[in-house]
């Protein structure tokens, strides 16, 4: 798309406009370039073969993905802006990130995502409408997490990368890794952003799974901003150097390219099945929208930036990518438009229907053995609650 | 482990802890210096040999790490015993245990558990440094979804820490490093043998003057108190919570509305602790019983003070027998 965008994949990224970061010499894996060429260079040979069975019914799968992702995140934000959530945080522009990720995952691969792994979610089955219960102020939670292999969305950042790494430890005495059979071998995947990567517990977690060569991946959306702060405010080289001194292998990927982000992270999911332990992926991206609808980007990044970023959309990426190499066609583009129109008006029936919960319930769940003091104020509130209610003759009357 | 013995409270851990890992294997111990040492108070002595490197875990040194790869761990169907090595080093693991550990079952609407025990050596009295004295119970009985326990004799140390590993719900489990060393007589009928008393409070002395309520390292000194205070004619019931969170009132409302009188007594500071508790909820249910107000018995609000002038600070005898004092003035 640009002059500046080298023809081999192993490139030096082109010059960021003020991109945060600083100076930034890391390598950084890419399949397709942002006109949407194929990169073909000796460097790249591995990861290409990783994606090779990805057909052009997959790939206008992967593109479908995408499109709905997207859609999710416009309808969810003009539901907040109706009044209809508390709070919403986007995944725009890290689609490719995701969807390329989360496409590589088998069935019995297990999920730590952060709390904008909207395209995770969406890859892993995730009801829609039931990734917003959280953000609607229903629900704590929203779905059942055994039964998509998801686990909640994780507020406190960082935190989660312990639980996946003490998972995968579990993995390992289950006796699901190295077994041989690609049918029951497990990796686990841990999602978290940029400034996460400063949190204790992410720290950690790349400790204790080193040294137990734990089948987790580190899986690093860097989309250049924790709220209003720049990665130079997290890390004085790039992210993924952080996981070879913890002895783990990193990676840089283009975060806006779906198919190096599935080779990557095809790559990695195979080490952990294999019992060769952690991988450390950073997936360099950008989060096109704000951290979440409370946020002003426009305080703190500038036009020049957003612009730039812009040119790099994934899903454009992937559009040329289909087009050039004869894939696309105008009634698919149509039948997905159509999809993602059906999807928002499913969500803005579906959200607008999604009431609060019986106040009692509030006293549910909090143990999972009776706890003779939150009997005794469910007792007691269920009392008060009586005390408002009319006697029925008095009502009648 | 057959019949009736005679151990020390941290060896009655340490054969409870075995129990629980011969009983069920997704049991595992996690912790600093667990394995080979068998952890700096001794209370894991002889498990790795016994079980293993994967079910006696000697971990980094990261208290968070531990927690959250514990919480992890549980996810994955295991029942992960966690060991604090000291009082003042779980707050690293704080954030895990508030945020994470405690939310895990509501926020999932009861799908997930996350059966995790914290074992964590507390209290004074044994003359340690800065961060190896403290009781920071309070703190986490603060918090909804954690379930907070103190044993004070071997008996109790041992039926309670398999009941704690057998609670589906994350049991923060304070031992009283001041009794490690106290022998007592353990019976082998431990958990599923004889009544449930994780969360029950016992009346450890009867008494109808007045109710010494204590838990933990505490009892011992309320039950010298009483066997002073008899000399002067009074008779003092002990109640031994056991249990922080959730608190037996019922057992300590019975004991007060039958004594008129009550004084609670604790290690941690007396400024918001679990001792107010316990006062606001005799002061509610025993109002008309009561012929004095409920006294509290602690630390004072301070950090915890430098160990040659620790004995000031912790509840001695003479301060409890002046609280009593003050009770019976009235």
């Amino acid at each position: 798309m640009t002059h500046h965008d080298a023809a081999d994949g192993v490139s030096t990224p082109p010059d960021l406009p003020d991109v945060a970061g600083g100076p930034d010499d890391a390598p950084l894996l890419q399949l397709v370039t942002p006109a949407g060429a194929r990169v073909t260079t000796p460097e790249t040979d591995a990861y290409r073969e990783r994606v090779a069975h990805l057909d052009a019914a997959a790939l206008r799968g992967l593109y479908r993905d995408m499109v709905l992702t997207r859609r999710f995140d416009d309808e969810a934000t003009s539901l907040q802006r109706q009044g209809e959530l508390g709070l919403f945080a986007q995944s725009k522009g890290q689609e490719a990130a995701q969807i390329g990720s989360g496409r590589a995952l088998a069935p019995q691969d297990y999920v730590f995502p952060s709390y904008r792994e909207h395209g995770v979610s969406h890859v892993r089955g995730i009801d829609p409408t039931a990734r917003l219960r959280l953000f609607r102020g229903v629900d704590h939670g929203g779905w059942d997490p055994t039964e998509h292999n998801v686990h909640l969305y994780t507020l406190v950042i960082g935190s989660h990368a312990l639980h996946a790494t003490g998972y995968a430890m579990g993995v390992q005495r289950d006796g699901l890794v190295g077994s041989g059979d690609p049918g029951r071998d497990t990796a686990v995947v841990t999602y978290f952003g940029d400034g996460a990567t400063s949190q204790g517990d992410v720290n950690e977690a790349l400790v204790f799974a080193a040294v137990n060569n734990a089948p987790v991946v580190f899986f690093c959306q860097n989309n250049q901003w924790a709220i209003s702060e720049p990665t130079t405010k997290q890390s004085r080289v790039p992210l993924y150097r952080r996981g070879g001194g913890f002895g783990i292998p990193s990676v840089r990927v283009d975060g806006n390219d779906v198919l190096a982000c599935y080779a990557v992270t095809a790559e990695a999911l195979e080490r952990a099945r294999t019992g060769g332990g952690p991988t450390f992926v950073e997936a360099f991206t950008y989060r096109m929208g704000a951290h979440t609808t409370s946020d002003d980007p426009t305080k703190y990044r500038s036009r020049a930036q957003e612009e730039y970023w812009r040119r790099r959309d994934p899903i454009d990426r992937l559009e040329n990518l289909l087009r050039a190499e004869g894939a696309w066609d105008d009634a698919f583009a149509a039948d997905v438009a159509a999809e993602a129109d059906a999807l928002g008006e499913r969500l803005r029936d579906e959200v607008r229907a999604l009431a609060a919960p019986d106040p009692s319930t509030m006293f549910d769940h909090v143990y999972a053995t009776p706890n003779a003091v939150v009997e005794r104020e469910k007792a007691w509130f269920a009392d008060y609650q009586q005390s408002f209610e009319e006697p029925a003759a008095e009502v009648a009357r | 482990m057959s019949e009736t013995k005679t151990l020390t409270l941290a060896r009655a851990i340490n054969e409870g802890l075995r129990r629980s890992l011969e009983n069920d294997p997704k049991v595992l111990l996690m912790g600093e210096d667990i394995g080979a040492l068998g952890g700096v108070f001794r209370v894991t002595d002889g498990l790795q040999k016994d079980f293993g490197e994967d079910r006696v875990v000697d971990t980094p040194l990261a208290e968070s790490g531990i927690l959250g790869t514990a919480i992890g761990l549980a996810l994955r169907g295991y029942r992960p015993v966690c060991e604090i090595q000291f009082d003042g080093f779980i707050f690293p693991a704080y954030d895990q245990i508030t945020t994470q550990l405690a939310k895990m079952g509501y926020r999932s609407g009861g799908k997930l558990q996350v059966p995790v025990v914290i074992r964590v050596p507390y209290g004074g009295g044994i003359g340690a440094v800065e961060h190896h004295s403290e009781s920071p119970e309070a703190l986490f009985a603060h918090t909804a979804g954690l379930r907070v326990v103190s044993p004070s004799t071997p008996q109790d140390a041992f039926t309670m820490i398999q009941e704690a590993i057998a609670s589906p719900d994350p049991v923060l489990f304070f031992e009283p490093k001041g009794r490690y060393w106290e022998k007592g007589p353990v019976a082998a009928s431990g958990r599923g043998e004889g009544s449930t008393v994780l969360d029950r409070a016992q009346v450890v002395r009867p008494g109808t003057d007045l109710t010494l309520v204590a838990y933990g390292p505490t009892v011992a000194t309320a039950l010298r108190v009483a066997a002073a205070a008899e000399q002067e004619g009074r008779s003092i019931e002990v109640v031994d919570l056991r249990s922080i969170s959730p608190l037996d009132t019922a057992t300590v409302v019975e004991s007060v509305r039958r004594t008129g009188r009550c004084v609670v007594v604790h290690e941690a500071p007396t400024y918001l602790g679990s001792g107010a508790e316990v006062a606001a909820r005799v002061t509610e249910e025993c109002f008309y019983s009561l012929e004095a107000p409920v006294l509290r018995v602690g630390g004072f609000h301070t950090p915890y003070p430098v160990a040659k002038i620790e004995h000031d600070y912790l509840p001695s005898l003479d301060r409890v027998l002046d609280a009593v004092d003050r009770a019976f003035a009235f």
